[in-house]
């Protein structure tokens, strides 16, 4: 089962408020995704946080439904 | 049974200072993205220990757990989550990774 990509942005959305989100499907297959995340929650995490925060808002999606997605994660630069 | 696969993991980090839980083994990666990490670790030319969790369920879903990271691979460092292959990734570009290492007292070879 496979995820479009605007399922994925406003699960992120959702799960992030203030996320700015950009998921490009890497191949065209509705498989394998990235996602670029800009958001002030990231402030002060490691990236390992940033990531979590990220999976955590795809509620289990991750490694299901959802094979391949890179992530890319930053807070806002000021 | 979580507890002894979590003692597992844990003995594994332990013991070696950088251990990849991949899809695969390093000669033979089964992952774009396990393989990705391997390429990485051999430029920097540091030794690991790879663990194929597709020869371990229990492991497979163990390490997820362990983490909290759903996907594979994983890089520990040390008995440290260092991340999956967008962020070692990321780290090789930017120096963080080498830096660790450093850190960490493990000698690899630099960048020529």
């Amino acid at each position: 089962m496979a995820m479009d990509a605007q399922t994925i942005a406003n699960m992120i959305r959702e799960g992030i408020p203030g996320a700015n989100v950009k998921i490009e499907d890497l191949r065209g297959d509705g498989e394998h995704y990235s996602a670029h995340v800009i958001s002030p929650a990231f402030k002060g995490l490691s990236r390992v946080q940033q990531h979590q925060l990220v999976y955590k808002s795809l509620q289990g999606k991750m490694g299901g439904e959802l094979h391949a997605l890179a992530i890319h994660t930053a807070p806002p630069k000021d | 049974m979580e507890n002894i696969v979590f003692e597992r993991i844990k003995q594994d980090i332990g013991s070696n200072d950088i251990v990849l839980y991949m899809k695969g083994t390093a000669v033979f990666p089964q992952c774009g993205f396990s393989a990705a990490v391997v390429q990485i670790l051999s430029q920097l030319g540091v030794a690991f220990k790879d663990i194929n969790v597709l020869e371990d369920a229990a492991i497979r879903q163990g390490i997820k757990d362990f983490t909290n990271w759903p996907t594979i691979p994983q890089l520990y460092i040390k008995g440290e989550f260092v991340g999956g292959c967008d962020i070692v990734r990321e780290m090789y570009t930017s120096g963080e990774l080498q830096d660790l290492l450093k850190e960490k007292g493990i000698a690899f070879k630099a960048a020529a």
